[in-house]
């Protein structure tokens, strides 16, 4: 193990070094670069054996990785925003399809307007395309699901794609302390790549089929399983994981002082951290504040959200999202998972960081303010006077 | 290796029981390049009728390995194919493509340009029926001068297509691959020669084969090898290779004066008048001044 001081963007290109994919294939695209940069640095180094392909599109680069999925090695790509978008017709083929394939997102807004700067409106988008979302709260947490991320999606009875986040900025090219573990500790914990519905030559394929009206369901039902599968797949990689490398992992979600909390903020990303501050802070004035972070949108922390939040009196969700026309798309799973739990509480829908914006600590005490008024509904932080 | 013809090809078939039309011109090319390429080429196939009527769920008709790609990914899909079979060790195998003339001169022509430009060691075939055929006949930067298709009728004001064909051969040239060739379902032994050599040369190779629709085309099924030579005959469709950065013709025009029987034979083209067959007359007589000049003679 090595104590490092680097980037997001650096510590998830080390745990690809560590997984050793096959091939890795990408486009550029800020914030997304450094991690290809670095990892082009490597194979021309020859610090890995990967074959590093440079595709002219994002929708070459996930079409090419699932080419050579098929063929039988380990994958990745990366990529952000509107590469993210480029591609969406292969998100689903990839997931479809049952390729095992890791995909590094730095998120950013979504033109019109354009804007590099970080917010969840890109995956969130693609959250229905049948990969596995997790979204990391800083370099450490990033490099250690670059590694987790292939175990869970490798293992049989999931194989699935897995998309892991990282804040455009706020983590990919924040500098912070990170352990970099040994290639033998990597060795030991992810086993050589393994999948069935690869290229064979002594008993041929037909792959990426057709399926009319009478086999599709079984295909998409088989889909969706496997995703839910991997439900466990997390919980016991990150025994796994604390077991060799030392840290230990929460699965879906993190609680943070939830179990007596009256009133509970829940997030995901790198805004966890300052809204952990703020309820440490706010425990120390007399307020039962709870925080609860989402680790993974997919697959979603149905049982974990209803058992942290059925105490509460009210909880909000702030979010770097909005699906127009409705609400934020974590709310509405939020909403979703609570509803069939039976728990009827207030529910505000804090809507922020969009384009980068800055999201304060006063923004988030306001939050808890509001969820012990009762507060419900969607706002945009600073366009409270919106008229709608 | 004995140069692959009809007589001495293998009997072993990789390609079969596919619910393609009668005398589909496409599912040929397909068939007689497996024959070339053997059990260890591995197909790659976008949406288009290929992989429409071969990858139906349980009726699976490839002996081979096969993948159907997205529509734009043929090219980038062959590469991660074939990057994937090289980095777990294997030898001796052919990542072969099959993609449409919409497939490959319109949504595919990136994914393609990229893959030449990379120099992947793969055989792109691109199987030309001049027309979107597998959703029933709608206009392809490839469907010829005057030609009738869904989205380029024959109306009153504008009858059928009033664009050239997209001249992908040279397209594909201009990028300096190392072999590149135009072939014809027609002249099935040229075609399978060409097939073989692409197999030979190291880096990225494409053939473009006229494949005769006889639905899209309106002839009947059993006419479509002759359509096929004719088109060669007649001097449309100019049998060539390109390689060294030099062109050479593989078979010459025939009889100029098939043009207009090779026309007027096909519904689609059955709305042109005889200023529209003399303009079609000239830009072919104009290729074959450039084809005389600069490529080399059979």
């Amino acid at each position: 193990m090595t104590r490092s001081f680097i980037s997001g963007n650096e510590a998830f290109a080390h745990g690809i070094r560590l997984a050793s994919p096959g091939v890795i294939s990408a486009y550029p695209i800020t914030p997304q670069t450094i991690v290809v940069e670095r990892l082009s640095e490597m194979v021309a180094d020859g610090v890995i054996d990967s074959d590093f392909i440079h595709v002219e599109s994002e929708h070459s680069a996930l079409s090419c990785v699932i080419g050579a999925s098929a063929a039988g090695v380990r994958t990745f790509t990366a990529t952000s925003s509107q590469g993210l978008l480029y591609m969406a017709e292969c998100l689903p083929y990839a997931a479809g399809g049952r390729f095992p394939i890791v995909m590094m997102n730095a998120n950013r807004s979504v033109a019109l307007p354009w804007n590099i700067y970080g917010d969840h409106r890109d995956s969130l988008s693609q959250l229905d395309c049948g990969w596995i979302q997790a979204y990391a709260q800083n370099a450490q947490e990033g490099l250690d699901l670059a590694l987790m991320s292939y175990r869970i999606a490798e293992r049989p009875d999931v194989s699935t794609p897995f998309m892991v986040n990282l804040d455009g900025f706020h983590l990919t090219h924040t500098y912070e302390m990170a352990d970099v573990p040994e290639k033998e500790q990597a060795d030991r914990f992810l086993p050589p790549y393994s999948t069935q519905n690869t290229i064979d030559f002594d008993t041929p394929r037909n792959l990426c089929f057709s399926a009319g009206p009478d086999h599709n369901t079984a295909f998409k039902a088989g889909e969706h399983a496997g995703l839910m599968r991997s439900r466990r797949a997390v919980i016991e990689t990150e025994e796994e994981f604390s077991a060799i490398f030392g840290r230990k992992y929460t699965g879906l979600t993190e609680e943070y002082m939830c179990s007596d909390a009256e009133f509970i903020l829940i997030t995901l990303g790198s805004i966890s951290g300052l809204c952990r501050d703020v309820v440490s802070s706010l425990r120390k004035s007399g307020m039962k504040a709870g925080l609860l972070r989402l680790r993974y949108m997919r697959p979603f922390p149905v049982e974990e959200v209803s058992a942290a939040v059925a105490g509460a009196r009210s909880i909000c969700v702030l979010e770097k999202d909005i699906s127009f026309g409705f609400a934020g798309t974590v709310f509405i799973n939020v909403c979703a998972a609570i509803q069939n739990a039976g728990i009827c509480i207030p529910a505000m829908n804090l809507i922020g960081g969009l384009g980068g914006r800055d999201i304060t600590e006063e923004n988030i005490r306001a939050a808890f303010q509001d969820m012990a008024s009762g507060k419900t509904g969607v706002v945009f932080i600073g366009m409270e006077d919106l008229k709608i | 290796m004995t140069r692959p013809t009809a007589r001495n090809i293998t009997e072993d078939e990789y390609f079969f029981g596919h619910k393609a039309c009668a005398g589909c011109g496409g599912s040929l090319a397909v068939r007689m390049a497996l024959k070339v390429l053997g059990s260890r080429a591995v197909a790659v196939l976008p949406a288009g009728c290929m992989s429409a009527v071969g990858f139906n769920f349980p009726q699976l008709c490839f002996a081979n390995n096969a993948m159907i790609s997205t529509f734009a990914g043929t090219a980038s899909m062959m590469t991660g194919v074939e990057a994937g079979l090289r980095a777990r060790g294997e030898k001796d195998y052919q990542v072969v493509g099959f993609a449409g003339d919409g497939g490959t001169a319109d949504i595919g022509i990136q994914a393609l340009s990229g893959a030449i430009d990379r120099n992947d060691n793969m055989i792109y075939i691109c199987y030309d029926n001049e027309a979107y055929m597998n959703t029933g006949t709608q206009k392809s930067s490839l469907t010829p001068f005057g030609a009738y298709t869904t989205t380029t009728p024959a109306g009153v004001k504008i009858r059928g297509n009033i664009r050239e064909k997209k001249n992908m051969f040279e397209i594909v040239a201009a990028h300096g691959i190392p072999y590149a060739a135009t072939a014809s379902i027609g002249y099935v032994d040229d075609y399978m020669a060409k097939v073989r050599k692409a197999s030979e040369v190291k880096g990225m190779k494409y053939i473009h084969v006229l494949a005769p629709c006889p639905t899209g085309w309106g002839i009947r099924p059993d006419e479509t090898v002759e359509y096929a030579r004719m088109a060669t005959d007649c001097g449309l469709w100019p049998l060539a290779e390109y390689g060294c950065g030099e062109y050479s013709l593989t078979r010459s025009m025939k009889d100029p004066g098939l043009l207009r029987a090779y026309i007027r034979g096909q519904k689609r083209f059955r709305h042109l008048r005889d200023p529209d067959i003399e303009y079609i007359e000239s830009k072919r007589d104009a290729r074959w001044e450039h084809i005389n000049r600069s490529w080399k003679a059979p």
